[in-house]
């Protein structure tokens, strides 16, 4: 009898990449639940509208490329980064920045690259940044959380909102709009006002602002399932984290009354996200579990550079960009002991 | 963060490897009965490479009868392994017969058709006092017995059993691990014949002269087997020998993972374990010298486990070796119905083998036939999104996702600083790896281009060594050719002028050159120039005297047309 001969392994494989995006956007759901709950409908329409975009985009280039379609589409990560995307950017952004960030970061950061797997930058912050750059106001023009805001938009005013860019008669821009904890620290701080003076102001809740500090858990919580599931390991987490809380309580402790303390950094702006879902992305990131150390590390504190001292007041997206980039070098240079090699002789 | 080490209930340290996989073992399929009975096929193909080495030299031609246990073939020099007979009959040719190799490749065998009678030939005499003979003689012995590494490496057992004196052996482990997936061969050989192995462990401790102690390394979904192989120590009163559970987990098996349990020490990478006073010998290893040195009786056969679910009847048998796949997969029941696949070895490093018309061999411990959707063919490979399982799941700590990447790139320097050789093709990576990339393969052939290149360049290096010679000699003969030369001359100058005349062969050319020196003075005065018609005819040259008169009259003319 003749036989087909695959070569070994023959085994029942038990990972897919599908599974692993899946794992990722099912961890995400929370924190979709609890931004709807506390900003609208906003980010529902977002995630749509880039999900949408974006495997249009993805089936375009591929179909551009020659390349087949269904098993990349399937593989869910163009989805993925759509709603990274939608998750880090305001509830109501006009509908074409959406479609202008998908298509720049599924088709120049993404497939131009040379699709999954090859792209060295993390497609929805690249993109988070271009539109930053380019249409700062719209890009941090947050809503106030539902406590803090008397005229919760429908889901009919919110598409207007998105799409026509028109609010409901009697409403302006300034009276649903509110500054994100981190703008409204910075700006306050610039003003001089200590941080316990800030903290008596209404935005504020037990250790980030009303609101958010409680989207900051959900998306923990997405976190700590995919360590659970392993669909992620501790590394980058904890040292992203962990560097951002040491060097925030470091100046803290050197004067509380101008720098705000730990927790605050953690569940304020895109720190919680970015740690466990978006410098988590194993194509950008570092592979070496000394590597992962050094950049979470590192993230962490670029992260608290430049909100402390630079231009923006967050940087999730500018310090995952640039650890991009050094990752290579990274994984270079930490490359685990090969058994066998070296001094590694116990016993 | 773990310790690197637990303890057992009993206090000894165990030791953790990086990286590995937990699989679902599938032994209950094949264990539950008991090692069934050698039978004599219709005809037996034996290869004269069944191991690691040069190939046996064939010691029988076609037409010969031989008696079971006869010599067939020598081990050729030292890494090498003899063949017997594995019952009595005829020698029907030596021939090139495929192989079991995923290529299907052939090889020379030897072809065997038995006679059915089973009858013994004459057998060395059993060493029971083997204690007091020196290790060397019963090294011989099982040089003389043909034994290999049975758990599948294969590496001629008598090499391994002499380290060279100046290699301390200070513990021996006897792996028992069985970690592969569904294999059961020495599950069964150690719950039936412990005896056996445990008396085969005594005579490797007299051979390597083991100063410490010995382990046996069981992992722990084999309770029988420890049980049984406890006892048999007990039975046997073997001193510092001691059975060691250990986890069930791929590939606690493979030689430098039991190594790294058992005693915390590490293989020097293209090192060998004799390196750190280690040697590892596979259970079944240690039944088979047994048998040769208490009994006299050579390597002939071996446990081979037939699962799956696409047989019949799974369970283990004992095997004569060169017996082809499809006569064992016939008496288990034959194939079930929508079988695609024949594996030799388990499911994470066997080999899917392209015929069962291929011999069993003694390195072959399981064929594996996978029922309709058991295994499943993982699909095709999507681009590697780096996420570093593989790294993880390695037991080598390499980096499997560099290495694929320099290897898919043919980067072959850049895949070797990555350690590619220290790559033990466990299949890992392979297994984890979420977009289904068969990693392994790449590696074996990043290796295979490696060892090609080698070859390659040892070629030209042996050529350009040659043409280097060559010059050399070339140019020596030339100088000794000048050398002689000018030696002559010398000797022509210091002999004084006069004595050339004596020479009759000299004094006959002068006497030429004078003749042609007198016939052209001769004709210098008949007013001819010495021409280039000197060899001419006296009527050739009246013609061309003529042609040169009338040319020197029209030569006026000649000047102006010029």
């Amino acid at each position: 009898m003749e036989f087909q001969t695959l070569s070994s392994p023959h085994s029942e494989r038990v990972n897919s990449v599908s599974e692993v995006m899946s794992q990722v956007l099912l961890a995400l759901l929370p924190a979709i639940i609890a931004m709807t709950y506390y900003f609208g409908w906003g980010l529902l329409i977002k995630l749509v509208l880039a999900s949408l975009t974006a495997l249009a985009a993805e089936a375009a280039m591929l179909w551009v490329r020659s390349r087949p379609i269904c098993p990349a589409l399937l593989d869910l990560s163009a989805i993925l980064t759509a709603w990274l995307f939608a998750l880090a950017t305001p509830p109501l952004l006009p509908w074409w920045m959406t479609v202008l960030g998908m298509l720049f970061a599924i088709i120049l950061v993404k497939q131009l690259y040379g699709g999954l797997g090859y792209n060295p930058f993390n497609p929805a912050m690249a993109a988070y940044v271009l539109l930053l750059i380019s249409y700062p106001v719209e890009m941090t023009s947050w809503l106030s959380p539902r406590m803090l805001n008397e005229h919760l938009l429908g889901f009919g005013e919110t598409l207007g909102a998105i799409f026509q860019g028109t609010l409901p008669a009697g409403l302006t821009w300034d009276s649903i709009a509110g500054a994100t904890p981190l703008n409204e620290m910075r700006l306050q701080l610039g003003m001089n006002h200590t941080v316990s003076e800030i903290r008596q102001g209404p935005l504020w809740g037990s250790y980030g602002a009303k609101g958010w500090e409680w989207i900051g858990n959900w998306i923990l919580l997405g976190g700590l399932w995919m360590l659970y599931k392993r669909t992620i390991t501790w590394h980058i987490p904890a040292s992203m984290l962990g560097s951002l809380l040491l060097v925030s309580l470091f100046f803290f402790s050197l004067d509380p009354e101008t720098h705000p303390f730990g927790l605050f950094h953690l569940f304020s702006g895109g720190a919680m996200l970015g740690a466990f879902f978006i410098a988590t992305d194993p194509v950008t990131a570092s592979t070496t579990k000394r590597g992962q150390l050094i950049y979470g590390a590192a993230i962490g504190l670029i992260v608290y550079i430049i909100r402390t001292w630079g231009g923006y007041p967050d940087a999730v997206a500018f310090a995952v960009l640039l650890l991009n980039l050094a990752a290579p070098t990274i994984d270079y240079y930490t490359q685990p002991r090969v058994v066998g090699q070296g001094d590694g002789q116990h016993g | 963060m773990t310790l690197p080490y637990s303890h057992t209930p009993n206090g000894r340290v165990l030791w953790t490897f990086e990286g590995g996989v937990h699989l679902p073992d599938m032994k209950s399929l094949s264990n539950g009965t008991a090692i069934a009975q050698a039978e004599i096929p219709s005809r037996l193909v034996l290869p004269l490479q069944q191991h690691i080495g040069q190939p046996a030299e064939p010691l029988v031609k076609a037409g010969d009868r031989v008696l079971k246990g006869e010599k067939i073939a020598r081990g050729a020099g030292i890494v090498s392994a003899s063949l017997h007979a594995p019952t009595s009959g005829l020698i029907r040719e030596i021939a090139h017969h495929r192989i079991p190799h995923a290529s299907g490749l052939t090889a020379p065998c030897i072809l065997l058709e038995p006679d059915g009678e089973g009858r013994w030939g004459e057998l060395p005499p059993p060493m029971p006092e083997f204690a007091g003979l020196d290790p060397g003689k019963v090294i011989e012995r099982i040089r003389w017995a043909g034994i290999v590494g049975m758990g599948g490496a294969t590496f001629p057992s008598a090499v391994k059993l002499a380290p060279g004196p100046e290699r301390a052996i200070h513990t021996l482990i006897i792996n028992g691990a069985e970690c592969e997936p569904y294999i059961t061969c020495d599950d069964r050989l150690m719950r039936e014949r412990a005896d056996k192995i445990v008396k085969g462990i005594r005579i490797l401790r007299h051979v390597l002269d083991v100063t410490g102690e010995c382990l046996i390394g069981i992992e722990d979904n084999k309770p029988e087997a420890i049980v049984a192989m406890r006892q048999a120590l007990d039975e046997e009163k073997l001193e510092a020998t001691e059975v060691v559970v250990i986890p069930t987990l791929y590939p606690s098996g493979g030689e430098k993972q039991l190594i790294r349990i058992l005693t915390g020490r590490e293989v020097p990478s293209r090192g060998i374990p004799a390196h750190i006073g280690i040697v590892c010998h596979n259970v079944a290893t240690a039944a088979a010298v047994a048998d040769a040195v208490l009994e006299g009786r050579p390597l002939i056969s071996r446990v081979v486990t037939l699962t799956g679910g696409g047989i019949a009847q799974p369970g283990n048998r004992e095997v004569l070796l060169g017996t082809l796949a499809s006569d064992l997969i016939a008496w288990q029941g034959g194939y079930l119905p929508g079988v695609d696949r024949l594996i030799l070895g388990g499911p994470m490093m066997g080999q899917a083998l392209g015929s069962d018309q291929v011999p069993i061999t003694k390195g072959g411990n399981c064929l594996l036939v996978p029922g309709p959707g058991e295994l499943p063919d993982p699909g095709p490979a999507i681009a590697c999104i780096r996420c570093g399982r593989c790294a993880d799941a390695c037991p080598m700590q390499l980096l499997p996702q560099q290495m694929y990447w320099y290897a898919r790139a043919r980067d072959m320097d850049k895949v070797q600083e990555y350690n590619l050789f220290d790559c033990i093709e466990c299949g890992c990576c392979s297994h984890v790896c979420p977009s289904r990339i068969p990693l392994v393969q790449y590696y074996r052939f990043a290796k295979t281009s490696i060892w090609g290149l080698e070859a390659e360049r040892r070629k030209s290096e042996r050529a350009r060594q040659r043409h280097e010679s060559r010059q050399q000699r070339l140019e020596r003969q030339e100088q000794e050719r000048k050398a002689k030369l000018r030696k002559k001359n010398e000797a022509l100058q210091d002999k004084p002028a006069a004595e050339p005349a004596a020479d009759p062969k000299k004094a006959a050319i002068e006497a030429a050159l004078q003749r042609a020196k007198e016939k052209k003075a001769k004709l210098a005065q008949e007013g001819v120039a010495p021409q280039n018609t000197a060899q001419l005819t006296e009527a050739q040259q009246r013609q061309i005297r003529e042609a040169d008169q009338r040319r020197a009259e029209a030569a006026p003319h000649n000047e102006t047309s010029e």
